[in-house]
């Protein structure tokens, strides 16, 4: 920034500085140190499964040690289910932090919200750092920040779908109105979106899929790291005005040759 | 029997970390739930199991 100010941001008196938010899921742990490292990501998102003894390699080995770990809860189907993960989880001894993730529903694997704001009820009072995957629902966003959320975690398309901001007007509303950071996770497919909606003023993108299925997953990643960096600039500039109808010239509107 | 991860075990009798080295996971991070409470690894040699107990062993993996 210029003038030396920092810009970064906290979750739950955390403070970080890069944006970007990492999936390790559906690529080779071999990726991992180099998408974190070409995204300059600070915080890593990971699933939590039943053990087995043919996986020799522990995806930890993979992520630099200053990273925060963001553990899931996917596969609940329920509030209790979530707060059974979030516990084992933290019982591996890797931080506070957990994203809640409830789905009843594996065609469209949306969130259940009723679901994630128990869930967070119960973890913050658990002293977790929760972070939420929602349904954008203003409503909702407010029963989660009284549950005691971190931050809130609006979908922007279906999980997985690399379609971009399909409920942009919706997360503007929660970034209007919530005075948590909005984290836009999931759908978001391309550098650009992650871009707009950091113009718009979320506080972090998460992104998986999206660089899981590119061409060049740390290459993807750069991008991503400028995008986000670049709508985040934006953002703090203010946009420039756009004209509801008309033209207006950029030139002056004197000393024409023909004059 | 001992459920494990979804499995019947012939476990009966035996620590948890001796199940655990045993089977594989000495030094793996790791949780573990025993009949639905999670333990502590200061826990795993004091805890012995019987027929009907249900463990779960979890770790991390890549995940959104």
């Amino acid at each position: 920034m210029e003038n030396n100010m920092e810009d970064c941001w906290e979750l739950a008196g955390h403070k970080f500085h890069s944006r970007f938010i990492l999936g390790s899921g559906k690529y080779s742990l071999k990726l991992i140190e180099a998408a974190v490292k070409d995204a300059g990501t600070e915080i890593v998102t990971l699933a939590v499964r039943r053990a087995n003894t043919q996986d020799k390699e522990n995806i930890l080995d993979y992520i630099p040690k200053q990273v925060t770990l963001l553990p899931n809860t996917s596969g609940a189907r329920n509030a209790e289910e979530a707060v059974r993960i979030a516990r084992l989880a933290r019982a591996m001894g890797c931080g506070d932090f957990v994203k809640i993730e409830i789905m009843r529903d594996s065609k469209y694997l949306l969130p259940d919200n009723s679901e994630t704001i128990k869930a967070t009820e119960i973890l913050a009072k658990e002293g977790f750092v929760v972070l939420p995957y929602m349904y954008p629902d203003l409503n909702v966003a407010r029963d989660l920040v009284s549950a005691g959320a971190a931050a809130v975690m609006p979908l922007a398309a279906p999980i997985g779908s690399n379609k971009g901001l399909a409920t942009k007007e919706f997360i503007q509303i929660l970034i209007d109105e919530i005075d948590l950071p909005i984290i836009v996770d999931a759908g978001i497919g391309a550098p650009s979106q992650a871009c707009e909606a950091m113009e718009m003023g979320a506080a972090a993108i998460m992104a998986n899929t999206a660089l899981a299925t590119a061409g060049n997953l740390p290459l993807m990643a750069a991008a991503f790291k400028e995008a986000i960096a670049a709508g985040r600039k934006a953002y703090l500039s203010g946009l420039g005005r756009v004209l509801v109808r008309g033209a207006e010239a950029s030139d002056p509107l004197t000393g024409f040759l023909h004059d | 029997m001992v459920t494990i991860n979804g499995k019947a075990e012939q476990a009966a009798g035996r620590s948890i970390a001796a199940w655990l080295e045993a089977a594989g996971y000495g030094g793996r991070m790791i949780a573990v739930e025993y009949n639905g409470e999670i333990i502590s690894a200061a826990q795993y040699p004091q805890v012995i199991l019987h027929d009907g107990d249900v463990v779960e062993i979890v770790c991390f993996m890549g995940g959104g």
